[in-house]
């Protein structure tokens, strides 16, 4: 045990003296989270719905039937009250709710106007407002179609409603995205490099030569990047509830807890990197390029899954990130317990299994 | 015996890295193996101290095969790698402190056994590696692999890239350990420092090519051999190297040292072939070998008979 830890002091020196080791570690998360304060937009594609109908006449079918048929959107359920929108947005595939007030198409034809009532899911706030504007073009479309058909004038209002992020903040976006980027590429790149920065100056050669277990290098590698990126994360959250006002609706310890099963993810795919390349920068090409621009493009950070292509929908179902940013968000913005989250838990849980066991398979007791 | 290597065999992606070594090492020896960059001398040290597994042949270390015990032999081993093996961005101190906490002791323990390595570097304990001189960092680097008090301590190149003096006081402070009890394998690319070990082993291009002591091995040394010089030093080589008796020449220093095919009269043919040549004041003696004649002529036979072969 006194070896482990005179080896976790030895590594708290390294990471300590390197300036440069302790800009990426405490600049970057600062720096990213107010470059990243910025909304993107983009297109929409297949966003599930749900709608509760509650007068089924032939007027409201046949405009479901429109708003379905544009391609926007899917259908993804019929529901039946009021009290069902909230656990439909809980459990996170649905990003808009349409409803219609009974006796819609009675209403039409007496009054001239019917009401409609638009709920979007704006914990993605770019998402939600390109949602509610198609939406409302389609039904324009519709209402224009009607006038014409019958010659009198009817009109629709639509309210609209922007749940759980009420004012559209796209930061509420980012610094999700921000925090799975900076943890993985805290754990995985800042490991592997250290990791392999003994290989490159032969010192690794000296450790393995002496008594120690590799499961006693890998962990004393390992330990202080756990509490660093650990750090890192509390950081983030704390700055964005001040500078962004980002809340944590949820459990703050399950909040932590989260972060720290991502952070020992990072880590295990950073042991794993190390098991594989030979020098530092090799080490920081593989992460940057296997870890960063996947976790940007791929996760839903900035482009939403729905919108990808297919067989890149398929691999993100392999990115890490995009299961950690669900799981935030949920806990974040929503509010909503490790119920709603296991899935993504366990999904994050197993990869890490599969990482650790990988490389513990692949660290070398000898030099080849 | 300390050290048992049989008919090693290891290649590296088809290149033969080492070619059936056999010796052994007894116990309190200083044994050097000496060869030129490249040779397979890293190689060799790597497997001894289970940081490679060879493709053929067996390495004993008092009594534990390398293969099956390398977790007790990483134990009796104290293994000072060629780039010296130290953080540049730690302290004198600080190095010397991990690897002693690393092999499960303090420096105050086993202070007795460094002491005379170490109290040269200590007044610049505060320093950080990086910013030592060659010969300091090699001092450090043979502090940390002592500070376990192991039984066979391997040196790979610990003279490399160090000024004369040190490599002076280095070899004095080996003299020192092996009288401790500590059995010594240690490597170099200067084949001056031959003479101060015990035995020696010559080795070239993966094949050892001999094992002896260092006095044996300049007793079987069986040329005429004649040291000489004249006022171009350098046209002086190559004009010797092209005349057709000539079976080797070197440069050591100021002179040549030059063997001949045939010893009879080759003294006055030499000064002859030299003048037509067109050298000034040639100076000719013939001279008693040192290790480094006997090695050039040793490698020079290697090399020949890998030609012809």
């Amino acid at each position: 045990m006194k070896r482990f830890w005179g080896f976790v002091l030895k590594e708290f020196l390294h990471i300590f003296r390197d300036p440069r080791t302790m800009l990426i570690l405490f600049g970057m998360p600062i720096v990213q989270i107010l470059l990243f304060g910025y909304v993107i937009t983009n297109e929409i594609k297949d966003i599930k719905i749900a709608i509760l109908d509650q007068s089924k006449d032939p007027v409201t079918i046949e405009l479901t039937n429109k708003i379905i048929s544009s391609g926007f959107f899917i259908l993804d359920r019929n529901i039946k009250s009021m009290n069902e929108v909230e656990d439909v947005f809980k459990e996170g595939n649905v990003r808009q709710v349409i409803i219609f007030e009974s006796g819609f198409g009675r209403k039409l034809k007496r009054e001239g106007t019917a009401n409609i009532q638009l709920i979007a899911d704006a914990s993605d706030a770019n998402t939600a407002n390109l949602v509610v504007h198609y939406t409302m073009a389609i039904i324009d479309d519709f209402v224009r179609e009607q006038n014409k058909l019958t010659g009198s004038p009817i009109q629709f209002i639509p309210e609209v409603r922007m749940l759980y992020n009420n004012e559209l903040k796209g930061v509420y976006m980012f610094i999700p995205g921000i925090m799975a980027m900076i943890l993985i590429l805290v754990s995985a790149m800042m490991t592997s490099i250290s990791i392999v920065r003994e290989k490159e100056l032969g010192t690794m050669e000296t450790l393995l030569v002496s008594p120690l277990r590799p499961a006693q290098i890998i962990l004393g590698k390992v330990t202080p990047y756990i509490a660093l990126s650990f750090i890192n994360a509390v950081t983030i959250i704390i700055m964005g509830n001040l500078v962004f006002g980002m809340p944590v609706q949820g459990s703050i310890i399950l909040l932590l807890a989260e972060s720290i099963l991502y952070i020992l993810l990072g880590l295990s795919l950073g042991i794993l990197i190390s098991t594989i390349t030979k020098t530092q920068q090799n080490a920081m090409f593989i992460s940057l390029f296997a870890l960063m621009l996947p976790t940007i493009l791929l996760s839903g950070f900035i482009f939403p899954i729905e919108n990808m292509p297919k067989i890149l929908q398929w691999l993100s179902i392999l990115m890490p990130p995009r299961w950690f940013i669900t799981i935030i968000k949920n806990i974040m913005l929503k509010g909503t317990g490790l119920m709603y989250v296991w899935k993504e838990t366990l999904i994050l849980i197993v990869m890490t299994s599969v990482f650790l066991g990988l490389s513990i398979r692949k660290f070398k007791i000898r030099l080849e | 015996m300390a050290l048992n290597i049989n008919n090693i065999h290891k290649s590296f992606e088809g290149l033969q890295a080492l070619n059936n070594i056999t010796f052994s090492v007894k116990e309190g020896e200083l044994f050097g193996l000496i060869g030129p960059d490249g040779a397979g001398k890293t190689t060799l040290f790597r497997i001894i101290t289970t940081l490679l597994l060879p493709d053929r042949g067996e390495v004993d270390l008092f009594g534990l095969d390398v293969l099956k015990n390398y977790k007790k032999i990483r134990q009796l081993v104290g293994y000072m790698a060629g780039r010296f093996s130290l953080y540049h961005d730690l302290t004198v101190e600080e190095n010397l402190k991990f690897y002693a906490t690393v092999f499960g002791t303090t420096i105050e323990k086993n202070y007795d056994l460094i002491k005379d390595v170490y109290c040269q570097i200590e007044p610049f304990k505060t320093r950080k590696a990086g910013k030592l001189s060659g010969g300091m960092k090699q001092k450090l680097a043979l502090s940390c692999a002592l500070i376990h008090k192991p039984r066979l301590l391997v040196l790979d190149e610990p003279t490399t890239g160090v000024d004369a003096v040190s490599r002076t006081e280095f070899w004095d402070m080996l003299k020192r350990l092996q009288k401790k009890g500590i059995t010594i394998l240690v490597s170099t690319p200067y084949m001056d420092e031959a003479s101060l070990c015990n035995r020696v082993g010559l080795i070239q291009k993966g094949n050892l090519l001999s094992v002896n002591k260092p006095e044996n091995i300049i007793a079987e040394y069986q040329r005429e051999l004649l040291s000489v010089s004249s006022d171009n030093l350098y046209k002086l080589v190559n004009d010797l190297r092209n005349e057709k008796d000539t079976h080797s020449a070197f440069l050591f220093g100021q002179s040549v040292h030059l063997t001949r095919k045939d010893r009879k009269e080759s003294v006055k043919q030499v000064i002859k072939y030299l003048r037509d040549k067109g050298h000034g004041s040639i100076h000719i003696n013939v001279i008693k070998p040192g290790i480094e004649d006997c090695f050039m002529d040793l490698m020079h036979k290697e090399d020949e008979f890998l030609l012809s072969g």
